[in-house]
């Protein structure tokens, strides 16, 4: 590298000449520009009287098929295209304006200091110093301990009324609707099934049948909601505990993954995967909803199902395990 | 003396004489302006959220932030006599029943996807020219904190309707609260006001999307704005232009008519979007019940890397004790997006730990000369882009006929493989470029034309460059050209060698050419 004290580098020629447009010399080109202007600002004012006169007079019922869009609702679009034109134009005539008539000599302004001066500095620490020991604080601790104490706590209480904003979780997450003896129903039907009326192949999403007068909220559903599938019994590859909560090659699983907790409606026939849409958690059925693919880190809980004395499907026992995502309390150490 | 010309005088009067308005309107009307399109960035942002106001004002006049079930007999016959919320009624009546209520729905909806592109492009610009340097900091933590709140506004935003789609990224938002140790089941309890979905989130989130955040918005693009307008924008190097001037056009008349003439252009390319282009047809989707979903569930785009990171995570879970630790929903909705925002907003202050400069800068980088800090930037980006490819997933396997699990594995390898490439050629390319300057500096433009020399030579004629050319390609300082970057004492120690490290790192450059290498090069010279 060569001594940087003898280097010559380039010099800042200064601001370039300034080259003036046509409509600065020429008037008829001022003229046309100024034409120009007028006839955007005109678009605009067209546009708002098309928005006015289409919302006054068009039929809000009337569709239209364009290509690409479909079926398009025609007051929409035109009370959309008027707004667009009573906008654009507007913008498009100002900027035309500035570019094509108004001055457009460089302008050049000098920036300032920021920082204050040493003197406006001194005498700001110095008035601060001042007024601090006025207030007494540095020799009173008396005052200053309680003055904390007092701002400390008083943000409390604003938090404290926060407490209502829920009810305590208590054992929430540990059981579902679910019971020995529960009827399965079809949703939406909200019919008891039989072994007999599902198909091998078919999946159906069942909720349980709930005490005379409860009525079912998303809540419920959020906890409850089951899928029924049906298999060739000799395709499960279960223990012997698991198998015994199947029915002739129906087997159910809360429908709500275990990992985030949206509704696991994806079903893959010819593999026996259930796919969780959101973030893509596989669960093979034939394994007791083990998971094979994705985030999730536990199996979908299964739900016990036999048949009761008038052939209807129904639960076994309540969830063995807190269904869905996880959270602190739960004790995973069997799924 | 006209009649208007006596009005706006006493008009003028009469303020100036209750508020001095006088001495500071002749101040800021001249204001300058320095003019590049790439200012204009902001400037969308801006407007975008004035729009945001605006249509969302119309909204609330019709809209109904409540969850208590309804049966709809509206003029949507596909849904008639569903049972569903109140929230989910009032949009579908704002669609259907009120006259240019789909219209405000969707320009509202098109005008918060541009503010938050608008935000990440005037992000990169700001980033890749170095504006956020000294005296600039500030304004940066702000525009960082602008970044965040306007992901949470928007996601906020499309969740009102309560719809199938946009109730499922609640269900995910409530399952990354349950997650937190200790005090997630009560965190999500308090939230939602009881088990999920409850009826109070919707109510909640509405005052937080109407009152809170806009009002946070409004205070911090206030102090934005003022700390531009108090500092002076930043200008691009070029001739005439220097750290202690600002060269452009005045406020009035020309700023205005453009910056006011702008608004309007946003105004209207986001109206004629809400116009032909449909947005979260939520007819399509149904009401919210945690029991249905459909397939091909996405967040809108500013939310996909955070959905792709979730969607890449390992299973890993830790069993013990009786409690369980969701480490597949902690890592990637949590930690992560917290250190990528985290070291986003620090970032100007470890640039200047690294580089040792404490000066003001009003004129930008060329994104050439600050080769580290554009590969640092195109890095991050990368990785950014791989995790949103991720995020949609499904969409790309279906469209392309892959598999979800080659995706997968591709974005959970390339996530970390990817980015220190990009790193390696991003650099690599900025010093090419700046080699490319230098050769035009000294070596002229080449022309094309051929001449045949006495010896019989064929040489191409070079142009040499405009003064003003030589300047704009010569004029930045150059880290070796600073008399002592870092003070011995800041170079001990482990820290202290790291950090001189990281500033040799940083000091790569090709020199800048000069009148003296010129000159050596003689005339004559092609």
């Amino acid at each position: 590298m060569s001594d940087h004290s003898q280097v010559e580098r380039f010099q800042d020629p200064g601001l370039p000449e300034h080259v003036h447009r046509n409509a600065d010399v020429d008037p008829i080109a001022a003229k046309r520009a100024e034409r120009q202007v007028a006839i955007l600002f005109l678009l605009s004012a067209v546009g708002t009287v098309l928005t006015i006169v289409s919302y006054v007079f068009v039929k809000s019922d009337k569709y239209i098929y364009l290509p690409v869009m479909g079926s398009t609702n025609v007051q929409q679009l035109l009370l959309g295209i008027g707004l667009t034109a009573a906008t654009l134009f507007i913008g498009l005539g100002a900027i035309q304006w500035a570019k094509k008539l108004m001055p457009d000599q460089e302008v050049i302004a000098e920036r300032h200091e920021f920082r204050s001066e040493d003197v406006d500095r001194d005498d700001l620490v110095a008035t601060f110093k001042e007024r601090g020991e006025a207030t007494g604080l540095g020799r009173r601790s008396l005052i200053k301990r309680t003055l904390g104490l007092a701002l400390g706590l008083v943000g409390l209480s604003p938090l404290i009324l926060l407490r209502d904003t829920g009810p305590l979780p208590g054992k929430y997450f540990d059981t579902t609707d679910w019971a020995a003896g529960t009827r399965l129903l079809l949703d939406p039907a909200g019919t008891p099934i039989k072994a007999s009326d599902l198909e091998v192949g078919a999946v159906a999403q069942v909720l349980p049948e709930l005490p005379a007068g409860t009525e079912r909220t998303l809540e419920n559903t959020g906890k409850d909601a089951v899928l029924l599938i049906r298999l060739h019994p000799e395709d499960f590859n279960l223990d012997a505990q698991r198998l015994s909560w199947t029915y002739q090659g129906i087997i159910a699983f809360s429908k709500i993954c275990t990992h985030m907790g949206c509704a696991v409606a994806l079903y893959e026939q010819q593999t026996h995967h259930l796919l969780c849409p959101c973030h893509q958690s596989t669960f093979d059925v034939t394994r007791a909803a083990k998971v094979i693919f994705g985030p999730a880190a536990r199996p979908l809980p299964q739900l016990a199902i036999t048949v009761n004395s008038d052939g209807y499907l129904v639960a076994q026992q309540p969830f063995t395990l807190p269904i869905g995502p996880s959270f602190w309390e739960r004790n995973s150490s069997n799924g | 003396m006209k009649t208007s010309q006596k009005v706006a005088g006493a008009t003028a009067n009469y303020v100036d004489e209750r508020t001095g308005a006088a001495k500071w309107l002749k101040k800021n009307l001249t204001k300058v302006f320095p003019d590049h399109w790439s200012f204009m960035l902001g400037e969308i942002c801006l407007y975008s959220f004035v729009i945001l106001l605006m249509t969302g004002t119309f909204l609330t006049f019709w809209f109904d932030p409540s969850q208590r079930e309804v049966i709809y007999h509206g003029s949507y016959l596909p849904l008639s006599g569903v049972h569903m919320s109140a929230a989910y009624d009032s949009t579908l009546h704002l669609s259907f029943d009120v006259r240019g209520g789909l219209l405000m729905r969707q320009i509202h909806h098109w005008a918060a996807l541009i503010f938050m592109s608008a935000i990440v492009a005037h992000l990169f610009r700001v980033f890749f020219t170095g504006a956020f340097r000294k005296p600039r900091e500030f304004n940066w933590l702000i525009g960082i904190g602008l970044l965040t709140f306007g992901i949470v506004e928007g996601f906020l935003g499309y969740s009102l309707p309560d719809d199938l789609l946009s109730g499922t990224g609640i269900r995910i938002a409530e399952a990354i609260l349950q997650a937190i140790p200790v005090v997630g089941s009560y965190l999500a309890f308090f939230a939602f006001g009881g088990p999920f979905p409850g009826t109070a989130f919707i109510p909640r989130i509405f005052i937080v999307h109407v009152l809170l955040l806009p009002g946070l918005f409004l205070a911090l693009i206030t102090i934005h704005l003022m700390l531009v307008w108090y500092q002076k924008h930043t200008q691009y190097p070029g001739p005439g232009r220097t750290e202690k001037n600002v060269v452009g056009y005045p406020l009035m008349p020309v700023y205005m008519a453009k910056a006011g003439g702008f608004f309007f252009i946003v105004f209207g390319i986001t109206a004629f979007l809400g116009a032909v282009a449909s947005i979260n047809p939520i007819w399509l989707y149904g009401p919210y019940t945690p029991g249905q979903i459909s397939a091909g569930s996405q967040p809108d785009w500013y939310m996909g890397w955070l959905d792709g990171l979730v969607r890449m995570a390992p299973p890993l879970e830790t069993h013990a004790f009786g409690h369980t630790i969701s480490w597949n929903i902690l890592i990637p909705g949590l930690f992560i997006p917290g250190i990528i925002f985290t070291g986003m907003a620090l970032y100007p202050f470890i640039e200047s730990w690294i580089t040792g400069d404490k000066r003001e800068h009003h004129l930008l980088d060329r994104p050439r000369n600050a080769p580290n800090r554009t590969a640092l930037g195109v890095m991050s980006i990368t990785f950014m882009l791989i995790s949103l490819a991720n995020g949609g997933n499904d969409i790309i396997a279906t469209h392309f006929h892959l598999t979800i699990n080659a995706i997968m594995w591709f974005t959970r390898i390339g996530l970390f493989t990817v980015p220190p490439i990009a790193f390696v050629i991003t650099k690599r390319v900025c010093l090419s470029l700046q080699r490319a300057d230098r050769d035009l500096v000294l070596h002229g433009k080449e022309t094309g034309r051929l001449v045949m020399l006495p010896t019989g030579e064929m040489v191409e004629v070079h142009e040499p460059l405009s003064d003003a050319k030589k300047w704009t390609l010569t004029q930045h300082q150059q880290p070796d050209a600073l008399p002592a970057p870092l003070p011995a004492s800041a170079t001990v120690g482990l820290k202290g060698k790291f950090r001189a490290r990281l500033n040799r790192a940083n000091a790569t450059q090709i020199p800048a050419a000069t009148l003296t290498d010129l000159k050596e090069l003689g005339d004559g010279h092609h």
